[in-house]
């Protein structure tokens, strides 16, 4: 399996002094993915800008777990609702 | 340049205790963070403001040096020297606060802070060095409906350097591209961030635009509506003739497949235009034009 995309998170862990129970706490949560390969575990390099925000809202900002998820919620929603007035918008402009 | 009050930007008093600065820092934060408040340029700002305010306050030699010479700011160097004569045999070591990064480079900082103490020094969360990615940049680029119809290519200056992109015909009006590795330097060997642009697209046309499909509303004469014939219209793709059949009424729609917007990314493939017919009546008649639609009027 292609592994240049991945980050072993028990490197990511130590180098961003972040525990690794954390990161399993993500992916409980469904926050992350892990992915498996021959017992080591790795994330894709897709989701580190989000595990970075993550690890931001927890150890920056003092948010606790459920409320990064209620935050990554909301956050989703914005972003739909977003892109939906950008659409309304541009829908508008047929009638202008 | 202008003194830039920190004890006012986190709503502290001059006398507030280490504690306080951390606890109204924070409320602050979690207030503006970027990640709290993506593509809000108001939140960014005001997120760096405080981040400044902190940087200094939560620093007792730079909080020293901010209450003795803030407001003379230019004289800090006195300070300076003060300082050196001071600390020949001291060791400060002094931390600095703590400041969020918030997804931000550390170089966000007004010409008031960098004038007193000469550039940003934050140290990122308990002073570790972790390898972080670099700082996503965002920008805008503004284009007419006509530029976003064909393919073409623009250079961007990203924080001093040109970036060329190809931007592919058919982009929406608030679409955002990302485009990987060309955001701010990853720290300590970390991957750059990445650069995202939102397009606004505006419309001076009286073609209308939504999604792939064109709008488009045609003057036709009675004549023509009334005995049909061929009419010449403009589009995005030059001028194209129509068959008019012979009683067309006003406003009737006709849909030239094919003739719209270009698909994204979809070489080749085009959304439809639609056409509306709006039908005019003449005006300032002759005579004989107003006896010959008498002559109409009465042969019912």
């Amino acid at each position: 399996m292609q592994t240049s995309n991945l980050i072993a998170i028990d490197e990511f862990c130590a180098k961003h002094d972040v525990e690794l129970s954390f990161i399993t706490s993500l992916q409980q949560t469904g926050l992350i993915e892990i992915t498996t390969i021959e017992k080591a575990w790795f994330i894709h390099i897709e989701q580190l800008k989000e595990l970075e925000k993550f690890i931001r809202l927890y150890y920056e900002l003092d948010i606790n777990l459920e409320g990064i998820e209620t935050i990554n919620h909301l956050l989703d929603r914005i972003n739909i609702m977003q892109n939906e007035l950008i659409m309304l918008r541009n829908k508008l402009g047929i009638y202008e | 340049m202008d003194f830039v009050d920190y004890y006012k930007i986190l709503g502290i008093e001059k006398s507030a205790s280490p504690k306080d600065v951390k606890n109204a820092y924070r409320k602050l934060a979690r207030k503006y963070h970027p990640d709290l408040n993506p593509n809000n340029q108001d939140a960014k700002a005001n997120f760096q403001r405080i981040n400044e305010a902190n940087e200094v306050l939560s620093d007792p030699e730079k909080r020293k040096k901010y209450d003795q010479y803030g407001k003379d700011w230019q004289h800090a160097e006195e300070f300076e020297k003060q300082k050196q004569q001071q600390s020949q045999s001291q060791s400060y070591g002094s931390q600095a606060g703590g400041g969020f990064s918030g997804g931000q480079s550390a170089g966000d900082f007004s010409d008031f802070f960098e004038s007193m103490f000469g550039g940003g020094g934050r140290a990122g969360r308990s002073g570790r060095q972790p390898k972080y990615r670099g700082e996503d940049y965002t920008t805008e680029i503004h284009l007419e409906l006509i530029d976003a119809y064909k393919t073409h290519k623009q250079t961007l200056n990203v924080n001093g350097n040109n970036i060329r992109i190809t931007i592919p015909a058919g982009v929406e009006n608030g679409q955002i591209i990302k485009i990987s590795g060309h955001g701010g330097a990853g720290t300590n060997g970390g991957p750059n961030g990445d650069l995202y642009i939102t397009f606004s697209v505006a419309n001076h046309s009286s073609i209308k635009r939504l999604g792939n499909n064109l709008f488009e509303t045609v003057d036709l004469d009675i004549y023509t509506a009334v005995l049909g014939g061929e009419i010449t219209i403009d589009t995005l793709d030059g001028k194209v003739k129509l068959k008019v059949k012979p009683e067309t009424q006003n406003g009737t729609k006709v849909n030239l497949k094919g003739k719209g917007f270009p698909v994204y990314k979809n070489d080749g493939q085009f959304g439809d235009l639609q056409v509306t017919y709006s039908i005019k009546i003449p005006t300032n008649l002759t005579d004989k034009q107003k006896a010959l639609f008498e002559e109409l009027r009465n042969s019912k």
